[in-house]
């Protein structure tokens, strides 16, 4: 029963996920496609959680951790080097 | 596993897919960068949050928890943080915000 509702959960998050990627094919500049894979990478890191539920996988939430870091990590290097110069953060 | 728990379990995902659905309805349909950014940050930490600490009601008192816990903070830390710097990056570029009357890009 459970299962189910977080199995459902997962494929509404995936579903949801899919139309963000619209955003990140079309999106006129750079930042709008970092805004849009930022929002697509913690839509996986949420999946990866409930996915570590509905599946009792323990191991998929130590991915969904690395995954957090490295999509926070994208998004700064990211920002960071398509400026010319200054500061960021 | 007692039905309030579950329950609020439920009640707890339905609520993440809303404000999941909200973030992506803003992703597409918003007009600039800024907005996006914005509701990307906004309904995501929200949406997210909410699906994550249902995780968290249903491992209960397991190790696993200190894990969901730490995903949960990290989120709510590391995203909001990402969605400045890429605002900012964008207004060190120079894009113009949005105003009413200008198309939409």
């Amino acid at each position: 029963m459970l299962e189910t509702a977080f199995l459902a959960t997962a494929a509404a998050l995936v579903v949801l996920a899919i139309v963000v990627l619209y955003r990140a094919v079309k999106g006129p500049t750079m930042q709008d496609r970092v805004v849009a894979v930022n929002v697509l990478g913690t839509n996986t890191v949420v999946i990866l959680a409930l996915l570590a539920v509905a599946m009792d996988t323990e191991a998929f939430l130590d991915i969904a951790l690395v995954y957090a870091l490295l999509n926070f990590l994208m998004a700064i290097a990211i920002s960071k080097f398509t400026v010319k110069r200054g500061d960021v953060i | 596993m007692n039905d309030i728990r579950m329950g609020i379990i439920v009640a707890m995902l339905a609520g993440g897919v809303f404000f999941t659905f909200v973030s992506a309805v803003g992703v597409i349909r918003l007009p600039d960068v800024y907005s996006r950014a914005h509701t990307a940050s906004q309904t995501d930490t929200l949406g997210a949050g909410l699906v994550v600490g249902a995780v968290v009601l249903a491992y209960g008192f397991e190790s696993e928890v200190i894990k969901a816990v730490l995903l949960l903070v990290f989120i709510f830390i590391t995203n909001p943080t990402a969605a400045h710097a890429v605002a900012r990056a964008a207004y060190e570029e120079g894009i113009e915000p949005w105003t009413e009357g200008d198309e939409r890009r």
